[in-house]
C-alpha cells in the first residue's frame, strides 16, 4: 500500500514537468530561421508547427510538441517517467549533466514514451527527444521503448517511433549498444504478431539508433531535409577522401536510394499516420 | 619472428639472452646450463606476470595483432569439409564477412564471421574486416539458409566496425545491420556468437544476436572504439589509452556486466602465439553450447534470446 502511494505520487510528478518544459525552454519573442533567416514571431511558429512559412525548414520539436501535435486532445498517457539513468561505467560528470538535461527538458530520458489516439484510433508511441543528450540511448531510452513496445504487442495496436538522436550513450558504453538489440528483439515480436510499426525519422537519426528501430518500421516515414545515416559526414570524408554531395544523408537522398517509404511535411503528417493506420485496420479501412 | 608489442619488450630481451647464452654454450666448451636454466625459471614468472596480468590498452594491442588468428583460420582448425558461399544475391560479394556450410564434430553447422585481411593487398580487398551492406545481408541470407534446413549457426566476430564510406550509406548500412538485429532475434536455430579480435560498435553487433555470446580472453566488444571514443569524449584521439580504460571494453568487463556468457581462455600472450591451441580452446566451449542449446525446440531458442537481450540495461525504478 505504502508502495501504492509512492507510485501514484511518481506519476503526479510526471505529468507535471511536460507542462513545465513549455515555459522552461528560454525562447525569444522572434524566432530566426537558420535557413531562409526569415524572422517569425515564436507563437505564431509555434502554431505553424514550428515550420517557417517561408522556406519550409522543420524546426527541431520537443517531445511534447510532437505529442501535443499529433495526438488527440487528452488521450496521451505516459510511461515509465519514473525510470532513472545510472552511472555504470562511473564517468566523470555523467550524473550531473543528465540532471540537467532533465531539469531543462522536463523528461526523465531522451525519450518520452506512452499511448494515446491518433484520429481515434489507439497506439503507442515512443519520441525521441534530441534537446536531451543529443536523444542519445542509453539503458533507459533503451528500456522505455523496449517497455513501450511491449505495451503495443500487448494491446494489439500499432507502434509508432519518432527518430531524433544523435546515436548510442557514449557514457553508458557496451550497455548502450545491447539497447539496440533489445529494442529490435521486442519488435521482432510485435512484427510477429502481425502488428504494424511505423519509424518516423526526424532531424537528426543517426549511429546506432539510425542503425537499429529506426529503419526497420513496416513503413519508413521521414521529415523533409532531416539527416538521417550510419557513419557521421566528417568520418566518412576521412575515409573515402571524395566530396560528399550536397544532399547527402538527408530525407531525400535516402528516398532516392530506395531506404524510405516516403518523405512527408509536418503539417502533412497526422493525415498520414492516420491513414496509414486505417489501411491496417481489417474491415475499416471503408471508414 | 612475430611482431613485438611494447608492453612485452621485457620477454623478449630475456628470450633474446637466453638464446645467447645458448648460442654461447655452443661455440665455446663452456656449461652455462645452471644460468640457462635459471634464467628460464624467470622467463616463465616473466611471462606469466605480464601476460597474466594485461591492462585494457595491452589486450587492445593483442586484439589488434596483425598475425591474431582470424575467422578463416578458426574455420581451418574447428570445421570439416568447409564450403564457403557467396554472395548477397542483390548486389555483390562483401569480402569483408564470409560464410559457408561446414560440419563441427560430424553435425552441419553454418559458419559466418568477419574477416580481416593479413597483408595491406588483402586488407584493401577486404576493406580491413569492416562490412558493407551486402555483407551483412550475406550473412543473413546465409542464416535464413540455416534456419531452413536446421542448422545451428555459429558466429565469429572480428571488425573494428561497418565501414564508414559513401557508397555503404547510399546502400543502407543502417538498414543491413538493423534487419539483421531483428531477423537474427526469431531465428529457430541455435546461434552462437564469439568475439575473436575487436568486436566494434554496430558493425559487430550485427553479428551478435545470439542465444550464447564468448569472447576470446584478449578480445574486445565497444560501442565505439577508444580512438573514437577518445575524440569524442576528450576532443583529442591523443587519449585513446585513456578512452579504453573508461569505455570497459575487456572480456572481463562484459561479463561482470553480464552480457556475455563467459569467456574462452586464450594461449599465453595471445592466440596468435599458437592458433591451434586457441581453436582447441573454442571447440571445447562451442562442443558444450551446442550440446545445451540442443535441449531447446524453436520456440525455447527464440525465448531464450528474447530473455538473453530483454534484461541487458543499468538503471533505477
Amino acid at each position: 500500500m505504502l508502495r501504492d502511494l509512492f507510485t501514484n505520487v511518481k506519476k503526479q510528478q510526471a505529468i507535471m514537468p511536460n507542462a513545465k518544459s513549455k515555459s522552461d525552454v528560454p525562447e525569444g519573442i522572434m524566432t530566426k530561421c537558420p535557413e531562409c533567416k526569415h524572422v517569425e514571431p515564436t507563437k505564431e511558429l509555434g502554431k505553424l508547427l514550428k515550420v517557417c512559412p517561408k522556406c519550409d525548414f522543420h524546426f527541431k520539436m520537443t517531445a511534447q510538441e510532437r505529442i501535443d501535435s499529433l495526438m488527440d486532445e487528452g488521450t496521451f498517457v505516459s510511461m515509465d517517467d519514473h525510470l532513472a539513468t545510472e552511472n555504470p561505467l562511473e564517468f566523470p560528470a555523467y550524473t550531473a549533466k543528465v540532471k540537467k538535461d532533465a531539469e531543462k527538458t522536463g523528461l526523465n530520458e531522451a525519450v518520452l514514451t506512452g499511448t494515446g489516439k491518433i484520429d481515434g484510433n489507439e497506439v503507442a508511441i515512443a519520441v525521441m527527444d534530441a534537446h536531451f543528450r543529443m536523444g542519445s540511448m542509453g539503458s533507459v531510452v533503451g528500456e522505455k521503448i523496449t517497455r513501450a513496445v511491449e505495451k503495443a504487442t500487448e494491446l494489439g495496436i500499432p507502434m509508432l517511433i519518432f527518430s531524433a538522436s544523435g546515436g548510442a550513450r557514449m557514457q553508458e558504453g557496451v550497455l548502450s549498444l545491447m539497447q539496440m538489440a533489445k529494442t529490435s528483439v521486442a519488435l521482432n515480436r510485435h512484427s510477429e504478431n502481425g502488428l504494424l510499426y511505423i519509424s518516423i525519422m526526424t532531424y537528426p537519426t543517426t549511429g546506432g539508433v539510425s542503425a537499429s528501430f529506426a529503419s526497420v518500421g513496416d513503413i519508413n516515414l521521414a521529415e523533409p531535409k532531416a539527416l538521417i545515416g550510419f557513419a557521421g559526414r566528417r568520418v566518412i570524408e576521412q575515409t573515402v577522401r571524395e566530396k560528399l554531395p550536397e544532399d547527402f544523408q538527408t530525407a531525400e537522398f535516402l528516398l532516392a536510394h530506395g531506404q524510405l517509404d516516403a518523405v512527408v511535411h509536418r503539417v502533412d503528417l497526422q493525415d498520414m499516420l492516420s491513414r496509414i493506420i486505417r489501411l491496417h485496420t481489417k474491415g475499416e479501412a471503408a471508414q | 619472428m612475430k611482431k613485438t608489442m611494447s608492453f612485452e619488450e621485457p620477454i623478449i630481451k630475456l628470450r633474446e639472452k637466453i638464446q645467447e647464452l645458448k648460442e654461447f654454450t655452443e661455440t665455446n666448451e663452456v656449461d652455462l646450463s645452471d644460468e640457462i636454466r635459471n634464467l628460464n625459471d624467470r622467463l616463465i614468472k616473466l611471462e606469466n606476470d605480464i601476460y597474466g596480468n594485461m591492462e585494457t590498452w595491452e589486450r587492445v594491442q593483442v586484439a589488434r595483432h596483425p598475425e591474431r588468428p582470424t575467422t578463416y583460420d578458426y574455420i581451418g582448425e574447428l570445421f570439416e569439409d568447409f564450403i564457403e558461399l557467396h554472395g548477397d544475391r542483390a548486389f555483390g560479394d562483401d569480402a569483408a564477412i564470409v560464410g559457408g556450410i561446414g560440419s563441427f564434430d560430424g553435425e552441419p553447422v553454418t559458419i559466418i564471421g568477419h574477416q580481416r585481411g593479413k597483408d595491406t593487398k588483402e586488407n584493401v580487398k577486404r576493406t580491413f574486416g569492416m562490412p558493407h551492406p551486402e555483407g551483412y545481408r550475406k550473412a543473413l541470407r546465409l542464416m535464413k539458409q540455416a534456419e531452413k534446413f536446421g542448422r545451428p549457426i555459429i558466429c565469429m566476430i572480428d571488425t573494428k566496425g561497418a565501414y564508414p564510406g559513401r557508397a555503404a550509406e547510399e546502400r543502407g548500412q543502417s538498414e543491413a545491420i538493423a534487419r539483421n538485429l531483428v531477423e537474427m532475434a526469431s531465428l529457430t536455430v541455435p546461434v552462437i556468437s564469439i568475439v575473436i579480435g575487436e568486436g566494434g560498435s554496430g558493425g559487430a553487433l550485427a553479428l551478435g544476436v545470439a542465444n550464447r555470446i564468448y569472447m576470446l580472453e584478449h578480445s574486445t566488444y565497444s560501442v565505439i572504439s577508444p580512438e573514437g571514443a577518445a575524440s569524442i569524449l576528450w576532443k583529442d584521439s591523443a587519449y585513446s589509452k585513456e578512452a579504453a580504460e573508461a569505455m570497459k571494453i575487456t572480456a572481463p568487463d562484459l561479463l561482470k556486466m553480464d552480457i556475455i556468457d563467459e569467456i574462452i581462455p586464450e594461449v599465453l600472450g595471445g592466440g596468435h602465439r599458437d592458433p591451434k591451441q586457441q581453436a582447441k580452446n573454442m571447440r571445447t566451449v562451442l562442443t558444450n553450447a551446442l550440446s545445451e542449446l540442443s535441449k531447446l525446440d524453436a520456440d525455447g531458442l527464440v525465448q531464450d534470446r528474447y530473455d538473453k537481450f530483454r534484461k541487458i540495461g543499468v538503471f533505477s525504478e
